[in-house]
C-alpha cells in the first residue's frame, strides 16, 4: 500500500446536445427574453487596436456534410499578443467569442481583430492564432483547435512544429478571401481532418 | 529566486517562467470515448486521428472572465426568469447547488456556470425540438450564475422531464440538466450533464454510456440533498463539478519560503 493522493479527478464531459443554443445563445436561438445580455458577442469592442477581420467557415462531419448545429467559442490575444487579464492588455478586447453555425447554411462567422504573436515565458513565439472550441450533438467532449493566418510567419510556432504529418498543418491555417476576410473550415473526421489539440 | 532554483528550472527543460503553472494534462480516460456506435451521431462527428497532445501555453492558461454586470437578477432562477417574475414555471421545484472545484480540491471562485434543460414535460424551448409534449409558457429553460469566493453556485428550477430521442429503437434521455463551466482558463472549458439519483433511465442511456468508467458516471448523478430542501416548498440536489487544475510550479515562480 502507499499513501493516497488528495487530488480529484476531472468531471467527465457529456455532449452539448442539439439544444445547446438555448443555453449559451438564447437570444440567437429565438429566446431573447431569457437574459438581458448575451455573452461572447464582441471579442473586440469599439476602439480595439488592430486590424478588423471576419473569419467565415463551416464545420463538416465525416461524411462531408456541413453541420448546421455546431456552436463554437473563440479565445485570443489582443493585437499586441497580450491576453485579456494580463498586464497591459487592450481594455477594448474581451478576447472571447461565441457563435454558431447558421441553421440553414451551416456557415459561421467570427468578427474580431487579428491577434498579435504571443511570446511564451521561455522566449519562443507563437504565431498569431485564435483558439477555437467546438461543441455539438455527437461531440462527446469539446474539440479544441486553432486558427492561424496564411500571411503570418508560422516558422517555429511550438504547436504547428509538433505536427508530424506536415500537410496537416494546413488544416489550421485560414486562407484570405479579400480584404479582412478569411476562410476557415473544420473537418471533424476523414479526408482533410482538422488537427485537434489536447493541451 | 536562488541560483539553485534557476539551475533546477534549466534542468527541467526550460528557464524558470513567471506566472502560474501549466494546466495538468487531461486524463482522457475520465471522459467519454469520442466514437461510440451506440450513440450514432458520434460516429461521423468524432475525430479518427489522435489529438495532438502538448503542454499548455498561455492561450489555454488564460481565459475569459465574467462579472455580476454580465448577469441579470433572475438569471439563476429558472422558475421565474422567463416571465421576469410574473408567473412560475410548472414542475417539481428544486434547488440545484454545489461547488466548482479544481483537481487540487480548491474551490474555483467567481466563475460562470450556465445551465439549460427541458421543461417538466421533457420539451425544450428550441426550434428543433418537435416532441409532442407541450411548451410551458412560463418556462424558458436556461440559467446562469457566478460561483462565490468558495466556488459555490445555486440554481432554482424545476425538475426536467425525461424525453425520447431518435437513436436506437426507443431511446429515452434520463432527466438531466446541461451544465457549461468556464473555470479561469480556456483549457478548463467543460460541458457536461447532471442526472438525478434513482433514475432508472440512466443505466439505459447511450449518451451516459459513452463514459466507460462506471465510477465516472456516478460523478454525474446528483444525490437528493434534504439538508438544502425547504419544507412545503422545494427539494434539493447537490452537484459538484471538478475542472482541470494547474500544476504547482515549485521551481518556476515561487519566491523562497513560500
Ligand atoms: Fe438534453
Amino acid at each position: 500500500m502507499v499513501q493516497t493522493l488528495d487530488t480529484l479527478r476531472e468531471t467527465p464531459s457529456q455532449t452539448a446536445g442539439p439544444y445547446v443554443h438555448i443555453g449559451l445563445m438564447p437570444g440567437w436561438a429565438g429566446n431573447p427574453g431569457a437574459f438581458e445580455t448575451e455573452l461572447g458577442q464582441t471579442p473586440a469592442g469599439d476602439g480595439a487596436k488592430g486590424e478588423r477581420i471576419e473569419i467565415t467557415g463551416a464545420v463538416h462531419d465525416g461524411t462531408g456534410a456541413v453541420m448546421r448545429d455546431a456552436l463554437i467559442e473563440s479565445w485570443q490575444a489582443d493585437a499586441a499578443g497580450v491576453y485579456p487579464g494580463q498586464d497591459g492588455a487592450d481594455p477594448a478586447v474581451s478576447g472571447f467569442g461565441r457563435f454558431a453555425a447558421d441553421p440553414d447554411t451551416g456557415l459561421f462567422t467570427l468578427k474580431t481583430i487579428k491577434p498579435g504573436a504571443v511570446t511564451l515565458p521561455d522566449g519562443r513565439v507563437q504565431s498569431p492564432h485564435i483558439a477555437l472550441w467546438i461543441v455539438a450533438r455527437g461531440i462527446n467532449i469539446g474539440l479544441m483547435t486553432r486558427v492561424y493566418f496564411d500571411d503570418a510567419d508560422r516558422d517555429g510556432d511550438p504547436v504547428l512544429s509538433r505536427i508530424e504529418q506536415r500537410h496537416r498543418v494546413e488544416t489550421l491555417v485560414a486562407k484570405p478571401e479579400g480584404e479582412g476576410h478569411w476562410r476557415f473550415d473544420i473537418r471533424l473526421r476523414g479526408d482533410g481532418e482538422t488537427v485537434f489539440l489536447d493541451l | 529566486m536562488t541560483d539553485t532554483t534557476r539551475a533546477l528550472g534549466r534542468e527541467m527543460g526550460r528557464d524558470p517562467a513567471p506566472g502560474p503553472g501549466r494546466l495538468i494534462p487531461r486524463d482522457l480516460s475520465a471522459h467519454p470515448v469520442p466514437y461510440d456506435p451506440d450513440y450514432k451521431t458520434s460516429v461521423p462527428r468524432s475525430p479518427s486521428l489522435p489529438l495532438l497532445s502538448l503542454e499548455s501555453t498561455p492561450t489555454e492558461e488564460t481565459g475569459p472572465t465574467f462579472g455580476h454586470g454580465d448577469l441579470g437578477a433572475l438569471d439563476a432562477n429558472l422558475v421565474l426568469n422567463w416571465t421576469r417574475g410574473e408567473a412560475q414555471a410548472i414542475g417539481e421545484r428544486i434547488l440545484v447547488h454545489g461547488r466548482v472545484l479544481d483537481e487540487m480540491g480548491r474551490g474555483v471562485p467567481h466563475t460562470l456556470v450556465e445551465i439549460w434543460q427541458a421543461n417538466a414535460g421533457g420539451r425544450y424551448r428550441h426550434k428543433k425540438d418537435g416532441y409532442l409534449a407541450p411548451l410551458d409558457p412560463n418556462f424558458g429553460g436556461c440559467g446562469r450564475a457566478l460561483t462565490d469566493e468558495h466556488g459555490h453556485y445555486a440554481f432554482f428550477t424545476i425538475k426536467p422531464g425525461a424525453y425520447p430521442w431518435p437513436n436506437r429503437g426507443n431511446d429515452w434521455r434520463p432527466a438531466h440538466i446541461h451544465f457549461s463551466v468556464f473555470g479561469h482558463s480556456f483549457g478548463q472549458r467543460l460541458i457536461t450533464q447532471m442526472y438525478f439519483e434513482g433514475d432508472p433511465l440512466i443505466d439505459r442511456c447511450p449518451i451516459v454510456a459513452t463514459i466507460k468508467d462506471r465510477s465516472q458516471i456516478d460523478r454525474l448523478v446528483a444525490p437528493l440533498d434534504l439538508s438544502h430542501a425547504r419544507p412545503l416548498d422545494h427539494l434539493a440536489y447537490k452537484f459538484d463539478i471538478v475542472l482541470r487544475g494547474r500544476r504547482q510550479s515549485f521551481f518556476e515562480n515561487r519566491p523562497e519560503g513560500m
